[in-house]
């Protein structure tokens, strides 16, 4: 069988919804082979897997609070993606926002009404100034925006545990972490006797009005523009740099958002090992959800049930939990296939063409 | 001529379908060595489907291709070139940040992993004495103009060796002395023994250097027939639409009061480089037609680009309508009624990868009724592309189709559905009817003198003369930045003009 690639003018919505289903599907079959070899049995661990994940309340609320910064940080890069502003500094401007968050929060001469409203603002804030920096040398002087947001990832991680190693250490516990938020300055508990807080509840809201700015407003109309041809919106006259510059801010606010929500759901101050990496891997949530501000969501979860359920499938039947970043990986790999597929059509030919040799 | 009895190429029964279109239909056709087969054929008649089957980018569902007697399968582009298949597309496929001589070794096998940089400009510098199509190897494409970009495809294709070269739509970024320097070059081809598939919409062109005429119309192959004395115009124009045409109605009208002017402009970069445009004055009324004529690269595309507010001046005043606009951006200017075709409409116009009805609003879509207040207002989004779809006759389009997947004429269309959706006062408008076949260039021509009709003023850059003589009411003649002629219509010649784009001080 031979097969060719033809271009698509349309893609169904059934496509859209039906081929992550199936490069998911892929993803555990290809997964099982390596269950196999852990000397496992294939359901029992996807079934511990899946009970880690979702089994009781404690797990699935273990779940969604994972999920949430990878929401947030999902949106940031799905937004600047879509302008192809290379915002790969979620994981800077992550920092930014949850130091902000922190400094505000334990602040004593704030009225307690204020605390919350205010340090989202401020983590919203700070992480979009951070963005601004490379935003402005890629339209000024075409410092190329890779690099840019890149390296200032490491100058805000440093810049962090310079300070909270001196300055900002905590006098009563004297490790090198921050001083405490307020009590009032914690994201409410939404269920009780678990770590359901605010922040979890806030990261869907967002999804869903980042979704509406980026689908009913001119400005996410204006950012997809750009995105796909900055010369045609030019000769449009959209204000391209102006465009550019506000999805760096946009992006890297949300981005902060995932350090306050850090800050005032579960850490309640900073310190180096605040984010494992949840800047980096919005990256590839934002891929996984193909840049679809909706599509976060469910890519977050993703990830996060996976990241939970390792555990109990490694206690459970030994399966090592490095399994985990494994089946991530093979997602991402098989969405990118299945990607191909929303663009193209495939025309299978049987060995009966009418080319062989006469 | 049909010098040999083995046929260089040979397509019997191809056959192709994409979807519900069925593009190519049961199609025969025959190429000799030291023959230029001229091809014919609306948009969308099937001739570039019928093309990459034989450059191997598409494969056909029934019929065989053979070549010099051996049947080709299952070909892939990669072997059309070692079968001595050489393709210029009308898109062209270049880096645009490499040189000249890099996008022409990009491909080549080189020796032990050394590509032989010397002899590879040698061949360059060769082709380009004996074919008349110079260029400087160490130039970055990205600074070619689009003209001098065709060439070098051109120049690719001859130097991989092509014994069977298609043009599709190859003079249409020439001017007249360009493109006989390029008919001369056909001509020492073919006379090597290559054979030539000429893709025109052209039809003097056609006549003046195919030996025989293929016509395809919705698919099929109408007719394929010997050039000779008896193949007129009108009967080729006849067949590729199957209708009979109506010839241009231009009334007398007087013209109306001064719409645009400028006053000294010049664009030059500050840095010592030679003016882009210099010193460049012009005065557009109502209810006429100044056509921009001169050899690609010459400045009118910047001047095309000052008018619509896309590039600054940096001297120089312009009013539109009596008003200073001197640094009015695009935006603005579209505010003051002036619409604006780019030159490249791909590149410049529209969103391709994104549904239609986005490219469609670009230009407006922060205004009512298509939004308020920043939120888009997707039902009058809807309505209007579907009206204008329909205005307009956009062929195989909807709202949602991905902008990339209409056809050369149908995306002419859609770009000038936007822009003059709005009455326009001013309409700029930059090689309008490039690439397009017979039937669309109608249409956009009887836009254009309609405008012209309502009071509009149209400044019409083409290096098209003959759609300049058939449209202008004045003319001007651009050389090197500079407006080096102003005639009216009635009172010059092409040649003239020709001269005068080739920068001769005085008209003939």
């Amino acid at each position: 069988m031979k097969f060719t690639l033809e271009p698509r003018a349309h893609t169904p919505t059934w496509l859209n919804i039906s081929l992550p289903v199936l490069a998911l599907l892929a993803t555990l079959v290809f997964c099982s082979g390596l269950i196999i070899l852990a000397g496992a049995g294939v359901l029992q661990a996807y079934g511990a897997l899946f009970k880690g994940a979702f089994g009781s309340k404690f797990n699935f609320v273990e779940t969604l609070v994972k999920a949430a910064p990878l929401v947030f940080t999902g949106l940031a890069v799905a937004v600047a993606f879509r302008a192809k502003f290379w915002n790969i500094g979620a994981e800077g401007q992550l920092l930014a926002g949850a130091m902000a968050a922190a400094f505000v929060g334990a602040r004593d001469v704030l009225p307690i009404w204020s605390l919350l409203p205010l340090m989202i603002i401020a983590g919203f804030v700070a992480g979009g100034l951070w963005a601004t920096l490379p935003a402005v040398l890629k339209l000024r002087y075409r410092v190329d925006d890779v690099v840019a947001t890149l390296m200032l990832n490491f100058v805000m991680f440093y810049l962090m545990l310079a300070l909270v190693d001196g300055p900002w250490k905590d006098p009563l516990s004297g490790y090198p972490d921050s001083p405490d938020i307020r009590m009032d300055a914690e994201y409410p508990i939404l269920l009780q006797q678990t770590r359901l807080h605010l922040g979890v509840l806030l990261a869907g809201v967002t999804a869903i009005l980042i979704w509406l700015l980026m689908t009913r407003t001119t400005l996410g109309f204006a950012i997809r523009a750009v995105g796909e041809n900055a010369r045609a919106a030019t000769h449009s006259g959209l204000p391209v740099k102006r465009v550019v510059f506000l999805t760096a801010v946009i992006s890297g606010g949300l981005a902060g958002l995932a350090g306050v929500g850090e800050v005032a759901g579960l850490h309640f101050q900073v310190m180096a090992s605040l984010s494992p990496g949840y800047g980096y891997t919005g990256i590839v949530i934002a891929m996984l959800a193909r840049l679809n501000t909706l599509g976060v969501i469910p890519a977050a979860i993703f990830f996060a049930a996976i990241a939970t359920g390792a555990e109990t499938m490694s206690r459970t039947t030994g399966v090592p939990v490095f399994l985990a970043d494994v089946i991530q990986g093979m997602s991402l790999i098989f969405m990118l296939v299945a990607l191909l597929f929303t663009k193209y059509r495939i025309r299978l030919r049987g060995s009966e063409s009418m080319y062989e040799h006469t | 001529m049909t010098t040999s009895p083995i046929p260089l190429l040979e397509m019997r029964g191809i056959d192709k379908q994409f979807g519900e279109v069925h593009a190519n239909k049961s199609i025969d056709l025959q190429l000799f060595s030291g023959e230029v087969l001229g091809l014919l054929g609306e948009n969308g008649a099937g001739k570039t489907t019928l093309m990459n089957i034989l450059f191997g980018m598409y494969r056909a569902d029934a019929g065989t291709i053979t070549v010099e007697g051996r049947t080709v399968s299952n070909h892939k582009p990669a072997d059309s070139l070692a079968l001595g298949i050489g393709m210029v597309h009308q898109h062209f496929h270049l880096v645009p940040r490499h040189s000249v001589l890099e996008n022409l070794m990009v491909g080549e096998p080189g020796r032990w992993g050394r590509l032989d940089e010397s002899s590879a400009r040698e061949r360059l510098l060769q082709i380009g004495s004996q074919y008349g199509l110079e260029l400087d190897p160490a130039r970055q494409v990205a600074e070619l103009t689009v003209g001098e970009q065709q060439r070098l495809e051109i120049i690719k294709a001859l130097f991989r060796g092509a014994k069977i070269l298609v043009l599709d739509e190859p003079t249409s970024v020439l001017t007249p002395q360009q493109a006989e320097g390029l008919f001369q070059a056909v001509r020492a081809m073919v006379a090597d023994g290559v054979g030539v598939i000429f893709i025109s919409h052209k039809l003097h062109e056609v006549l003046g250097i195919v030996q025989r005429i293929a016509v395809m119309r919705r698919g099929e192959m109408v007719a394929t027939i010997i050039n000779d004395n008896n193949v007129t115009h009108l009967r080729l124009a006849e067949l590729m639409c199957g209708r009979e045409l109506q010839p241009l109605n231009k009334p007398t009208i007087s013209r109306g009061r001064s719409l645009l002017r400028l006053v000294n402009i010049t664009v030059d970069d500050g840095r010592g480089h030679p003016a882009r445009l210099h010193k460049v004055n012009l005065d557009l009324h109502a209810g006429e037609i100044v056509g921009v004529a001169g050899v690609s690269g010459n400045g009118q595309r910047e001047l095309a680009e000052v008018v619509a507010g896309v590039l600054t001046p940096s001297s120089g005043s312009i009013t539109v309508g009596g008003a200073s606009v001197d640094r009015a951006n695009r935006r603005a200017m579209q505010g003051y009624g002036v619409a604006y075709i780019p030159e490249d409409r791909m590149g410049d116009g529209l969103l391709t990868t994104l549904p239609l009805s986005d490219s469609m609003i670009l230009p407006r879509m922060h205004q009512p009724p298509f939004s308020r207040f920043g939120w888009l207002n997707k039902q009058a989004i809807r309505q209007f592309v579907e009206q204008q779809i329909e205005k307009f006759d956009i062929r195989g389009a909807d709202v949602s189709i991905r902008a990339g997947m209409l056809s050369g004429g149908n995306l002419q269309k859609a770009l000038l559905a936007r822009e003059l959706a709005f009455n326009p006062a001013i309409v700029v408008a930059s090689q309008p009817t490039r690439g397009l076949d017979v039937a669309a260039v109608e249409f956009v021509h009887n836009r254009f003198l309609q405008l012209r009709d309502n009071g509009c003023g149209v400044l019409l850059v083409s290096e098209d003369l003959e759609e300049l003589f058939a449209l202008s009411d004045r003319m001007v003649v651009m050389y090197e930045g500079r407006i080096v002629g102003h005639e009216e219509t009635e009172k010059t010649t092409p040649a003239a003009i020709g001269l005068l784009m080739a920068g001769s001080k005085q008209a003939a």
